[in-house]
């Protein structure tokens, strides 16, 4: 059996990098691996009893950042334990050329486009990874 | 003084109350008291980012959680941030029984519903501590 892999966004509320992160992360646990994942709120990792700084130890992690500022991979890296792989959205975005979506609040239609290439990307990236 | 209140919503990304309280936060920094609120990354106050500590502390900040755990408001009470008021979604929908919101993706109507009531909610808060900081 799979193991099950832990995909934890930044909260990204700054930039709509950070939007892109969070409904790419979404789309793998509701849509493209939905059996195979769990998350984890971020924020968490501070203000949660204790239990959450067990996270990566139980599921290898892959930090999913809309900047590279790598909020997500620094957080869970300083509460948990090392993260198995992570993605930043805007290197990815011009990596692949793509525009910049312009809304933080609701991405358009090429937004969402992009999301969903976003999280075909997580998933590309969990090739390989192991039980802990 | 031109002070942004500074408006630090949880993000939760398990439930629907989560994008709720992102919801509601976009509504008013980005069209109801737009100019006079801003946001800033939970996460960079997760991570420990100094120069966000340093904004929490120095500007006024009302937390929006989604949740009971109230990550948002703990996380600021931490990072030394300036609580000026805290605001809970599941509040918000205790009051309107009739609404149950769902999915985390997209909102769904209800969802939006209470989002936009609960952002009617924040921008008053933001009136009222805009009048406060004007009488001093």
């Amino acid at each position: 059996m799979s193991p099950k892999i832990g995909v934890v966004s930044c909260s990204g509320e700054c930039c709509v990098e950070g939007t892109v992160s969070r409904i790419a992360t979404r789309y793998v646990l509701e849509r493209l691996k939905p059996l195979n994942t769990v998350t984890i709120c971020l924020p968490l990792f501070l203000s949660g009893d204790g239990g959450e700084r067990t996270f990566t130890k139980n599921y290898p992690t892959i930090a999913v950042d809309g900047c590279d500022k790598r909020c997500a991979k620094k957080a869970i890296e300083k509460y948990s334990g090392k993260t198995a792989n992570s993605i930043v959205v805007s290197e990815l975005i011009e990596k692949w050329g793509e525009p910049k979506p312009v809304s933080r609040r609701e991405l358009d239609k090429k937004g969402l486009e992009l999301a969903s290439r976003v999280a075909r990307e997580i998933v590309s990236s969990m090739d390989g990874i192991t039980e802990n | 003084m031109n002070e942004k209140i500074m408006i630090i919503p949880c993000s939760g990304i398990g439930k629907a109350f989560g994008t709720i309280s992102r919801d509601a936060t976009f509504l008013v920094v980005e069209d109801l008291r737009k100019g006079e609120t801003d946001t800033i990354c939970l996460s960079l106050l997760v991570m420990g980012d100094e120069e966000a500590r340093e904004m929490v502390a120095s500007q006024r900040c009302i937390s929006v959680d989604g949740c009971p755990m109230e990550c948002s408001k703990k996380n600021l009470e931490f990072s030394g941030a300036r609580l000026a008021a805290s605001f809970r979604v599941f509040d918000v929908v205790r009051g309107h029984r009739g609404l149950k919101p769902q999915g985390v993706t997209f909102l769904d109507e209800d969802g939006r519903k209470i989002s936009e009531i609960l952002a009617e909610k924040i921008a008053s808060k933001v009136d009222e501590l805009k009048k406060e900081g004007a009488q001093r």
